[in-house]
């Protein structure tokens, strides 16, 4: 089994380097993911592809191992240094055990970033997150504004009463009420990432609330329940439920009308900044340290933080326009 | 005697379910809606049907711990049969859930019964299996309400007289557990086993083999659950139901099953079932910090099971009265 998996893991480097020998002046980025064959990398790929167009010098390799074990991702970074890349862009499956791996990688003078999935801080010369706290924060409540000219009472379906990520983004969505008059964040209740209890839930809203406008739900678990309630009441129209999710699991509340809008990362414009990063790092145009501002494309750029951590932009905004594209994509 | 001490025991719980509407709809009226009613009803369905299936379990001195397991594989498996043949009529999604659910339970049954394995051990491991084969099938992969197709997702909400087809089943499945307790003699097994397997054992009943079909009823009603969930909810993952296992327990405990074996009605279990319902329904609509939500919910059981073993204490009969003044 061991040596089938790393048979395999050959094979995608070894494809990936004939694939890369076309032209040896060049400029070669290697994306590196958890695993090869899931829709949110392979989107992350076609975003890379699209930098690496843009840029016109550049190749990219996508890799990664065959299913998500960090031993997998460090027998792809070693061929990859052996092939002299110019650049590694990773998603860690691990944040300490890859760093070993990367600190010879850049030992070599290669670049590397992580990004999406982090790598501990002497692993890499910066990590790209696709948001942060305080953009998702200001969104989710964006989301349900935007739909709300008028304003009108909204509430809260988040996941348990201790889930730090939600804790941290309703605190951070409470901060900026102040920019959205009119809008009414009546109560918080908590489905517990269960189907059954965030319907509940969602039910115990619209009843306890009569005149509710919008249910706002950052967890992916709760936004489908509290959809499938709305739809159940006959409140589409009435009650628009809006947060977090995945398109692949939104697409049925979309098409019925329940959600309007929602939001998550862009994996195409992830891979995209991704690449323009360990472009522009490699090739000197900025350096990472805290505090510098790298450019990435048509993304803007990036600002790194103390420990050389960015944000890339606010969540990407999913709606009846553009589901159809992403639901089989992630 | 006896039958007026069972009768007392259910007025019990019926009268604490009222309090409880009663307690709920001073703080907030709309509760006791008729049509709320039917929601709350709707809502509990699932557990009255799992419910009825663990009180055959429980009577007969074992216990079932892989219910929502056994819930959610049956979903996953009757979700996944949807996306690939969407066409596929509901009679034969319905037969597919019962039957897989049934075979299911009868892996728990045949090793409680032929391996003398304590079914607390057994289903502790299937309810592991259960949900580990759900990801090896699904590989952690949801299946989402947009691939479902219509009528699959929809049976359960069609509404019949006024009431969820979902309900109606619940209410189907109550009327047929309490005939087939009540009036056929595997029904009265269950407690002979229960109360005394040693006896039941002269009078000609196999203790396993009675035990292994309330392990494959059990099944095959948390298999009909399974669809219904799926549907339900319109979605199906890995983690669907965890933890509902113990509420399953609750409400036979609530309704008077006693743990240890041979005692329990079908009327009763109904009203465990609506009594924690019920306390679900009601505790997001009258503004309770959810931090004390679970502590509530928590406190309503055992004050209900309390009250329960209070009375269904017999006294024993003195037969030495010198003894007992000589003490």
């Amino acid at each position: 089994m061991r040596a089938m998996k790393k048979l395999l893991t050959s094979v995608a480097v070894a494809t990936a380097l004939i694939s890369g020998t076309a032209d040896a002046a060049d400029k070669r980025i290697a994306i590196v993911v958890k695993a090869l064959g899931i829709g949110f990398f392979e989107a992350a790929a076609k975003g890379a592809e699209e930098a690496a167009a843009e840029l016109g010098d550049v190749e990219i390799i996508y890799t990664g191992p065959t299913d998500t074990t960090a031993e997998g991702q460090i027998e792809v970074i070693n061929a990859l240094i052996a092939q002299r890349v110019d650049a590694i862009a990773i998603s860690a499956n691990d944040t300490d055990a890859l760093v070993p791996a990367l600190k010879k990688a850049m030992s070599r003078g290669i670049t590397v970033i992580s990004w999406d999935s982090g790598v501990a801080a002497e692993g890499r010369s910066m990590h790209l997150n696709p948001s942060s706290n305080a953009l998702i924060g200001n969104m989710i409540v964006k989301l349900a504004a935007d739909h709300l000219p008028e304003g009108g009472d909204v509430a809260v379906l988040s996941a348990t009463t201790t889930s730090t990520n939600q804790n941290i983004w309703i605190e951070e969505m409470n901060k900026v009420m102040g920019d959205y008059p009119g809008i009414n964040v009546v109560g918080t209740v908590y489905g517990d990432d269960l189907a059954d209890k965030s319907y509940r839930e969602a039910n115990g809203l619209m009843q306890t609330y009569p005149d509710l406008r919008a249910i706002i739900a950052p967890t992916s678990v709760g936004i489908v329940a509290a959809a499938q309630a709305v739809a159940d009441a006959g409140k589409i129209g009435e009650v628009n439920v809006t947060g977090l999710g995945l398109p692949s699991e939104m697409a049925g509340a979309i098409e019925s009308g329940a959600s309007k809008s929602f939001a998550i990362w862009n994996p195409i414009d992830l891979g995209y900044s991704a690449t323009m990063l360990a472009y522009n790092l490699s090739q000197g145009v900025a350096e990472a340290k805290p505090g510098a501002e790298i450019p990435m494309g048509r993304m803007g750029s990036l600002t790194l933080d103390d420990k050389n951590e960015g944000a890339m932009a606010d969540p990407f905004v999913y709606d009846a326009s553009n589901i159809e594209q992403f639901k089989s994509i992630f | 005697m006896l039958k007026t001490i069972l009768a007392a025991r259910e007025t019990l719980l019926l009268v604490a379910v009222l309090l409880l509407l009663l307690l709920v709809s001073s703080r907030f009226p709309a509760f006791i809606e008729i049509d709320n009613l039917v929601k709350v009803l709707t809502d509990t369905s699932p557990l009255i049907i799992l419910a009825l299936g663990q009180m055959l379990v429980i009577v007969t001195r074992c216990i079932d711990l892989s219910v929502a397991a056994n819930l959610a594989l049956t979903g996953m498996v009757v979700a996944m049969l949807n996306t690939a043949a969407p066409e596929l009529p509901i009679v034969f999604t319905l037969l597919i859930a019962v039957s897989l659910g049934a075979v299911l339970g009868a892996i728990n049954g045949l090793l409680v019964w032929r391996l003398a394995i304590p079914s607390i051990v057994v289903t502790l491991g299937t309810m592991t299996i259960f949900r580990g084969t759900i990801f090896l099938i699904s590989d952690g992969q949801w299946i989402n309400a947009h691939e479902m197709s219509e009528h699959f997702s929809q049976f359960p909400r069609g509404s019949v007289a006024g009431m969820p087809v979902l309900a109606w089943i619940a209410v189907l499945v109550t009327i047929t557990a309490w005939i087939f307790i009540a009036r056929t003699p595997t029904g009265r097994a269950f407690f002979a086993v229960g109360s005394n397997p040693h006896a039941s054992v002269y009078t000609g009943i196999d203790v396993g083999r009675t035990q292994c079909i309330a392990f494959i009823i059990s099944g095959a009603l948390a298999g009909l659950t399974g669809y219904l969930w799926v549907a339900r909810y319109a979605v199906a993952y890995v983690d669907i139901a965890s933890g509902f296992e113990l509420e399953v327990v609750a409400a036979c405990v609530i309704g008077g099953i006693a743990i240890a074996g041979g005692q329990g009605s079908v009327v009763g279990v109904l009203l465990g079932a609506i009594f924690l319902g019920v306390v679900k329904n009601a505790l997001p609509v009258v503004n309770i910090s959810p931090f004390w939500q679970l502590a509530i919910s928590g406190a309503a059981i055992l004050i209900a099971v309390a009250f329960n073993s209070r009375s269904s204490q017999s006294r024993g009969r003195l037969i030495l009265k010198e003894a007992e003044q000589s003490t």
